[in-house]
């Protein structure tokens, strides 16, 4: 059974429970959020916003604001040397497109004057018509949102195009007994992270400037910096800060603060310290891609899956930098299941609204949502029960993936479903709720799902690390992928302590500096652990590598293999007492001059998978997860209630059980805001409920009971073992509850979020 | 450095983690400010600053209170704690061992929050039931763990501090 169980691999330092390596620091509050430095002489910065979706500046006079005292600087678009800025956002622009944009920055003396300055600017706006839902957007004739852009075509955006090709789905459906055919709809969704974005520029003596900033995307960071500043990259900086959560959302609006913070800095001279609101942050942050699905399957009698095609088409928003997720969509869009004819297709749309990002799942939460509640319509049209026709259907070792890839890892799909089922009573609670009567009616939901570990064929997925030994005996790593509540630093703690053999209070893992480690890429797609720690293994592997040979020496013994670390102690294989210890060794080391660092590089094998022909291997290997969810429905009022949600994942190796199950936990509380709770009240491309008292995430109340079980497998893909976890953990969860909700009431959700009174109106239409 | 705002500064003093400190604040001042700007207790977080988050959450005479919607000029006398309190030196408080011991902690924003509402909590009920937990820091918002580990890390403490007795 690949249930995971502490010692079921035999591991030193992974596989078992270490304290997260951050906790001291975040227990006492001395932990260093960006917000919460100060450096000699900082001013502080911040944006003046427009009041419209759509407009140009037709007149801007920024001298008021100059003369309010305690005011050093006031820049508009007029001071930029270019009109976009890295990634196709504007850092202040002539032309709004969307709530979020600026016309204008400022730094001054003290937060009050701030304000006073922001006030104190003059702008006389045209509006322009604006379009705001897809629909609106693709329509004849419809307004640009942006005009005379050779990325668009009207308010179709050109890059965002990937597609799946496999076998001929139009020849299929013909043939096909049953055809089924339906459409879902997904909503935007704030990441929420706690901590607002935050970023201090500081110029450098030197003509280089430094930006420490929550920066989920620290190689971005530098980027940011350098194009703002017109300066080569190697004169621009980042240092990360604490990130107090990200979500794959500390991204566009993080970028645009660090440019804008490095403008002020560069303009006074001082350091610039930039602190978002969270209503700004609610407001201009990039949210999780809106999506409307067309889904169409056909099958035989039988219950085999032929032929799928889907159409999906993501809201961009305003502006864009996520072509790839098109990428992972469409990989993703037939789900974990074998069938023979695919064909799926992405369209991206502008609107005046926010603009959409990366946000936990990139793109899966709302394919799932849309994919698993389809796959049971079509058994319920074929008459047969959902779960038979989903096993019958499911993928496994050997099986040709939706996209063409073979699999030649296991499959545990089947163990995870049978634990899940015998766990919750799966099929003995289905039956007894399918036909409930009186005003209080409970349901149970699956989920069954996939994801490629990594990134992929969505973007090169290498990364660096460096690590050394200092002459005492501790280990110093530098890594380029960030620590942003995940247990990063922690996990990367647990395997060099592992590869080295040394223990894990020894190691220290530093946050990312751009100076001090290779562009590593962003931290995103859960891909740290499983292909991110890769060259940490390698670099610890060479280092022990180094250092045996010094041990050796002090052995008086020719051959370095003659040597092992365990435990902290170098031994002599097969000579009892033979030990010395390890801050001796690289003692010894150091002053023998012994090479006591190194760096290395890890970048996965190429995949053939391509968005041109829309086949091939898209992942290395992919995690596999099933989502039990329970639930009441309160018929008199609508009410809906989650009381449990069972979450099971294929995690390859786990590397530390309880961060691993913070990573559930977490993922259940999201994934139930996905299906449920969180909805910004967006009108006219506006965003009505800017802060927590009116947009609401669960609290300690809402969140229902739950069960987080790791398994694990023998594909040797990633590191140790190890696949991707932190994005699976929230993916499945919506479509679980409303798979549920249906058991409950009969009603299938075609829209999320589905909250109380929308429920009420199903159940009495 | 120059402040065009011509309001009277107001001149309290309140104790700061057992030590009397005297400070001049700004008659609209929050108290969250005073606490991060003014005293550098960094440890006191901003979430939201309209008291929906919990992250800005400190002890007052032994209640817990949000300094994002309080006004520092009205804490003159008063006795506040912050989790930059609670350690002596290295030594943890064991509360926020138990964090560290169940896990309870991610990116770590929302944690000294909940550290003062639980201990102000637990001060007053040393014996909660799960449920009774749950409710008592419902003020105060996680993004990350999905409060699990929170509560039992909570729940452990004070399961401890019960056996201490
Ligand atoms: S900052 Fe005070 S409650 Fe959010
Ligand atoms: S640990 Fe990140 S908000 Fe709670």
């Amino acid at each position: 059974m690949p249930l995971f169980a502490e010692g079921n691999k035999k591991y030193s330092h992974i596989n078992k429970f270490c304290p997260r390596v951050d906790a001291k620091e975040k227990v006492t509050g001395r932990a260093d959020y960006a917000a919460d430095l100060v450096f000699p002489d900082m001013l502080f910065g911040g944006s003046l916003h427009g009041p419209y979706t759509h407009a140009k500046v037709k007149r801007i006079c920024v001298e008021k604001a100059l003369a309010v005292p305690g005011v050093r600087a006031v820049l508009t678009y007029k001071d930029l040397n270019k009109p976009f800025s890295w990634g196709y956002y504007t850092y202040m622009t002539e032309i709004l497109r969307y709530e979020g944009d600026v016309v204008a920055i400022v730094a001054a003396d003290t937060k009050h004057a701030l304000e006073a300055g922001l006030e104190a600017i003059d702008v006389e706006y045209e509006e322009l018509p604006a379009v705001y839902t897809i629909d609106e957007a693709m329509a004849d004739g419809a307004p640009l949102v942006h005009e005379n852009n050779e990325d668009c075509a009207g308010n179709i955006w050109s890059h965002a195009r990937c597609k799946v090709r496999k076998g001929d789905v139009d020849v299929a459906f013909t043939d096909c007994d049953v055809i089924v055919e339906r459409e879902y709809e997904t909503q935007a969704v704030e990441h929420l992270y706690l901590e607002p974005e935050a970023a201090v520029a500081v110029p450098e003596k030197n003509g280089c400037m430094t930006v420490y900033a929550c920066a989920a995307n620290p190689f971005f960071g530098r980027r940011w910096i350098a194009d703002s500043l017109g300066i080569p990259r190697s004169k621009a900086r980042l240092v990360q800060t604490t990130i107090g959560g990200s979500f794959g959302g500390k991204e566009e609006l993080m970028g645009l603060t660090i440019g804008r913070a490095s403008l002020l800095a560069d303009a006074t001279g001082h350091p610039v310290k930039m602190v978002i609101s969270r209503e700004e942050s609610i407001v201009c942050s990039s949210k999780r891609h809106p999506f409307k699905f067309k889904y169409k399957a056909g099958v035989n009698k039988d219950g085999k899956l032929q032929a799928l095609q889907v159409t999906l088409i993501e809201d961009v928003g305003a502006y864009h930098m996520h072509e790839f997720m098109s990428f992972r969509a469409v990989v993703h869009a037939a789900g974990a299941y074998v069938i023979p004819n695919v064909k799926v297709d992405i369209l991206g749309v502008f609107t005046n609204t926010v603009t959409s990002g990366a946000m936990r799942g990139y793109s899966s939460p709302q394919i799932i949502y849309a994919q698993e509640q389809f796959y049971e319509e079509v058994a319920e049209e074929l008459g047969m029960d959902f779960l038979a026709f989903k096993k019958s259907n499911m993928l496994h070792k050997g099986a040709i993936h939706p996209c063409g890839q073979e699999l030649n890892e296991e499959v545990i799909l089947p163990e995870i479903i049978e634990n899940l089922c015998a766990k919750t009573d799966f099929e003995g609670k289905r039956k007894k709720y399918a036909n409930q009567t009186g005003d209080k009616r409970k349901g149970i939901g699956m989920s069954i799902f996939h994801r490629g570990c990594g990134l992929g064929n969505e973007s090169i997925d290498a990364s660096a690390a460096y690590i050394c030994v200092h002459d005492d005996g501790s280990v110093m790593v530098n890594v380029g992928l960030v620590e942003n509540g995940q247990g990063l630093h922690t996990a990367y703690s647990q395997i060099v302590a592992e590869t080295l053999g040394v223990p894990v209070e020894k190691i220290l893992v530093n946050k990312v500096d751009t100076n001090t480690i290779l562009d590593s890429g962003p931290t995103v797609a859960s891909r740290c652990t499983v292909m991110g720690a890769q060259s940490v293994r390698k670099a610890a592997q060479e280092l022990k590598s180094y250092l045996k040979e010094t041990a050796a020496m002090m052995f008086h013994t020719e051959s370095p293999d003659q040597v092992a670390l365990e435990d902290g102690m170098f031994i002599l294989i097969g000579v009892p007492d033979a030990a010395i210890p390890f801050h001796e060794v690289c003692n010894v080391h150091h002053w023998t001059g012994g090479q006591s660092g190194v760096m290395n590089w890890y970048k996965p094998p190429k995949l053939s998978f391509s968005c041109k022909t829309g086949f091939g291997d898209a992942f290395p290997t992919y995690s596999y997860s099933v989502c039990v969810a329970e639930v009441e429905v309160d018929y008199k009022t609508g009410e809906i209630t989650v009381e449990k949600v069972t979450s099971g994942h294929d995690v390859g190796t786990v590397i530390n059980p309880e961060t691993s199950k913070g990573q559930i936990f977490g993922g259940i509380a999201m994934g139930q805001g996905f299906a449920m709770m969180e909805n910004l009240a967006i009108k006219d491309g506006k965003i009505r409920n800017k802060n927590l008292d009116t947009f609401m995430i669960a609290s300690s109340m809402d969140t229902p009971e739950m069960e987080a079980i790791l398994f694990e497998c023998e594909d040797k893909t990633g590191t140790y073992g190890a696949k991707s976890l932190g994005e699976n953990a929230t993916e499945g969860v919506a479509s679980a509850i409303i798979n549920a909700l249906h058991n409950a009431t009969g009603e299938r959700i075609n829209k999320i979020p589905i909250n109380k009174v929308k429920m009420f109106e199903l159940l009495h239409k | 450095m120059v402040n065009f705002r011509m309001s009277e500064n107001i001149k309290i003093a309140f104790t700061l983690n057992g030590e009397v400190v005297n400070l001049e604040v700004e008659p609209d001042q929050t108290l969250l400010s005073a606490l991060r700007d003014n005293l550098g207790m960094t440890g006191v977080k901003e979430g939201c600053s309209i008291g929906e988050c919990g992250t800005c959450t400190v002890i007052v005479d032994g209640k817990a209170t949000k300094s994002c919607i309080a006004l520092a000029a009205a804490f003159d006398g008063r006795e506040i704690v912050t989790i930059e309190g609670l350690a002596n030196g290295d030594q943890l408080h064991p509360i926020q061992e138990a964090f560290i011991e169940k896990n309870a902690i991610q990116c770590g924003f929302c944690t000294p929050g909940f550290i003062m509402s639980a201990l102000a909590y637990l001060e007053k009920h040393p014996r909660p039931r799960r449920e009774e937990i749950r409710k008592a820091i419902s003020g105060n918002l996680c993004r990350c763990t999905g409060y699990e580990q929170i509560v039992d890390a909570i729940e452990y403490y004070a399961n401890e501090m019960e056996e201490a007795q």
